[in-house]
């Protein structure tokens, strides 16, 4: 399928920006890492490097436009083999709903952008709206309720928020979150509708502030501490596990920590080994958190909303890559999913993907190659990490009989292993194949983009596993 | 009872000021305190050395003006943080100590019920918001409880009670800081006994005095006081918990003190200079203040009388928790979550 280029941020606040200048022209052979634009903004100037090998299909943005926004479409790169008409079937694609669509859903999404092009291939709308829950037939959002798009970082916003304006114990904290309004901008306009006492900027002392919430929770308050990058919080995890997830229990069940821990976990883009950590297993490896990791802005903002109510230390992990892209969301007064339930993505028969957080974005491209390769696949989006939702896995692969796990984090002692054991023990006798993980490779991870990209699962890894189970 | 009030102090004790700012029936009950404090821990000493308590425990022989001090100058909705050297802040706020050998011998009338054991005593309806085994941990946690207190207008405070060996880890310096940037109501309290673990503090420390010499760091005045003496310390805790409910924010208090027994468990304390237990026991804390009473008046039968009901309470305790059953097994599973349960629930 032809690759979009999409439109970059200089920064992770940026929403908008200028083409400058195209370096390459339609036709052109690129390599990864050939540069083939110039963007700017009011500050600064940027290249923008291929991140595959191909040839520049289409030019969808032309130079000199201005205020294009960020994770806009601005050209087609084709794969070896691929011609133009190639670019018309992948534009297409985005317009194609997903399996399970919400009853009653009104709207369809369109994508984030605006921008010039005739119906751009964008791979941030492709999901459906919230629906029903792996485990229960029951609609999470009634039917016929109005939907409205928004960015994941607006419904992270929003969840905080409402549940702000419910609840005055609630409050914020975190490095920049007041009058910077969060270093991605997920805390954008809390401080002026509540104030600097319960909207707070911390110094920079991940163990230090992580503690602070830590002890205003067992005093009563309900905190919610924002870590700039769960990278950072290696630094806090001390407090988040030693002295939030284990009090309850040490204390014969006297003080419990009512607390939330949230923030990108995983990796971003071009940052390097340090930053980009995927922590999924290592907090769900423990008793007394909870878990998180969304993948939709609807389920961002439901189940933040109950991490908030929870009277449980949650960890709630973000992903930086997916803060810019827009989904569905339920108009609803008071839109609150249930913890600990995985929701199905995209129905089918054939083989089972189960994915999280920025993972549902490989999985949902994979499943529609899969498709025009006539192999229906069915998404378990797990939502929540801890509890793990392990009777809608099984449910889903005593269907199918085939199992692919897709995690961003390395395999040994992931999440992936996990599950695979969880088969095994309950849904042995239904596997027509062994359980298969694509994951992060075993190594820090790389600065350069095609090391990075090499680093990361792929849509390409993704299907090849998931053919092999097929026997395919 | 004493009955001689205000009788001014005849001798030129350390610290002893005048009789009437602290008065006969708080002096009754720091002494009490002390001695509580004293028994209950020799006892869970003896218990250890008859294998009735296990794993490991940390006493605070001879340190026992400092928990006496702050505790009887707090009020009930005070909040305490201690360290995993925590029996005698513990009992200090009243728990009883029953609930504390209790625990050590892993019985179901322990306060946790077996589930936390001597590092992590823990009271929540005296205050004692936990006991933590993780060097530094709770100075940002008892500065988030204090942020509770600024954030709802109400004027308790919380005590942080730490070793020498706490004030060099990051933890102490990123909570002093945002504790005097926010002007939290929170006192450290900085028990100096001169040993992190087996180490003299001195030869692993930039400068002299480990807590107050670092005060002037984060805006705070140095406070270095006689930490066995209880009335010096029951005043600089009214002093500081005055400054901390009046919005003026944290104090520091390095509290000059030592450990009459070793590190943990049965550790002789071999890596002492000879002659220093015996000179510091020349300055116990319960000798000071019983001279003390003598000196403000009290008869001798009265502090004996003192005594011998703490030795009673502490026998009493004892003989109930020998008698206790262990914790029940279906305990294992509950509490891991805040319905009580271990599987998390919706």
């Amino acid at each position: 399928m032809p690759i979009p280029v999409l439109m970059p941020a200089l920064s992770p606040t940026m929403e908008k920006g200028n083409l400058a200048k195209w370096l390459k022209s339609e036709g052109d052979k690129v390599r990864s890492g050939d540069v083939i634009a110039e963007i700017e903004t009011d500050k600064a100037t940027m290249e923008v490097e291929a991140a595959d090998e191909g040839t520049l299909g289409r030019i969808l943005v032309a130079e000199g436009t201005v205020d294009v926004p960020v994770n806009t479409p601005i050209a087609m790169i084709l794969g070896e083999g691929e011609d133009a008409a190639a670019l018309g079937a992948a534009a297409a694609a985005p317009a194609a709903p997903a399996a399970v669509a919400a009853p009653g859903e009104r709207e369809r999404v369109s994508p984030t952008v605006s921008s010039p092009a005739e119906a751009p291939v964008s791979d941030t709308v492709t999901m459906a709206a919230p629906a029903a829950t792996a485990a229960s037939a029951e609609p999470e959002v009634p039917p016929g309720t109005e939907m409205l798009t928004m960015t994941m970082r607006e419904a992270l916003r929003d969840a905080m928020a409402e549940e702000m304006r419910r609840d005055p114990d609630v409050f914020v904290m975190g490095e920049e979150v007041a009058e910077y309004q969060g270093a991605y901008k997920v805390t954008q306009g809390l401080l002026a509708e509540f104030g600097a006492a319960r909207v707070i900027d911390t110094p920079i002392t991940e163990h230090g502030f992580a503690g602070l919430g830590v002890g205003a929770a067992l005093a009563g308050l309900k905190p919610i501490v924002e870590f700039m990058t769960f990278n950072f919080a290696m630094q806090a995890i001390d407090q988040i596990i030693n002295s939030a997830a284990k009090t309850l229990y040490m204390s014969g069940g006297q003080m419990g920590c009512a607390i939330v821990f949230r923030g990108p976990n995983g990796a971003a883009a071009r940052v390097g080994a340090q930053h980009s950590q995927d922590y999924s297993s290592w907090y769900s490896h423990i008793p007394g958190l909870t878990v998180i990791a969304p993948s939709t802005a609807a389920d961002a903002k439901g189940l933040l909303k109950a991490a908030i109510r929870s009277p449980n230390p949650v960890v709630f992990l973000e992903n930086e890559i997916l803060y810019g892209h827009s989904f569905p969301v339920p108009r609803l007064d008071d839109f609150v999913l249930p913890i600990g339930r995985a929701r199905v993505a995209r129905a089918g028969d054939d083989v089972t993907i189960v994915a999280w957080s920025n993972g549902m974005s490989y999985a949902l491209k994979a499943a529609e190659e899969l498709a025009s390769a006539g192999i229906a696949a069915e998404i378990i989006d797990l939502r929540t990490l801890r509890p793990l939702d392990t009777d809608s896995i099984v449910a889903s692969v005593m269907k199918t009989g085939r199992c692919v796990v897709v995690e961003e984090g390395w395999q040994q002692s992931g999440v992936g292993a996990e599950i695979a054991a969880r088969l095994i023990d309950r849904a042995f006798d239904y596997l027509d194949a062994p359980v298969m993980r694509v994951s992060g490779k075993d190594v820090p991870m790389p600065y350069a983009a095609n090391l990075e990209k090499l680093a990361l699962p792929s849509v390409g890894e993704l299907v090849a596993a998931a053919k092999a189970v097929c026997y395919r | 009872m004493a009955k001689k009030k205000n009788r001014a102090p005849t001798t030129a004790l350390a610290n002893a000021g005048p009789n009437d700012d602290i008065g006969e029936e708080t002096r009754r009950r720091l002494y009490e305190v002390q001695v509580i404090i004293r028994e209950a821990e020799q006892r869970a000493f003896d218990l250890f050395l008859q294998n009735l308590v296990k794993g490991t425990s940390h006493l605070s022989l001879g340190q026992e003006a400092i928990a006496a001090g702050f505790a009887v100058a707090m009020r009930p909705s005070d909040l305490s943080f201690c360290t995993y050297r925590g029996h005698a802040h513990t009992l200090a706020r009243g728990v009883p100590i029953e609930k504390v050998l209790g625990e050590l011998m892993q019985r179901d009338n322990g306060l946790m019920r077996g589930k936390g054991g001597s590092m992590h005593l823990t009271s929540v309806e005296h205050g004692v918001m936990g006991s933590y085994a993780i060097i530094g941990a709770h100075l940002p946690i008892a500065c988030g409880a204090a942020l509770r207190a600024q954030y709802k207008g109400a004027d308790d405070v919380s005590v942080c009670f730490f070793g020498d060996g706490t004030t060099n880890i990051g933890a102490f310096h990123e909570a002093l800081n945002f504790a005097a940037v926010w002007k939290l109501p929170v006192v450290f309290v900085c028990e100096n006994n001169l040993y992190m673990e087996y180490t003299p503090i001195g030869e692993v420390t930039a400068v002299a005095h480990p807590a107050a010499d670092r005060a002037s760091a984060y805006g705070l005045e140095r406070i270095v006081i006689d930490g066995n003496d209880a009335d010096a310390v029951y005043r600089v805790a009214q002093t500081a918990f005055a400054r901390a409910r009046a919005g003026e924010g944290p104090s520091l208090i390095e509290c000059l003190t030592y450990r009459h027994s070793g590190h943990s468990r049965a550790d002789p304390a071999k890596y002492r200079p000879e002659g220093e237990l015996e000179r510091w026991k020349e300055r116990d804390p319960i000798k000071i203040y019983r001279e003390r009473l003598i000196q403000f008046g009290f008869e001798e039968t009265a502090i004996a009388a003192i005594e011998a009901n703490v030795r009673r309470m502490v026998e009493d305790a004892t003989a109930t928790c020998k008698a206790a059953a262990p914790p029940a097994v279906e305990i294992l599973f509950s509490d891991v979550y805040a319905d009580g349960g271990w599987a998390w629930r919706n």
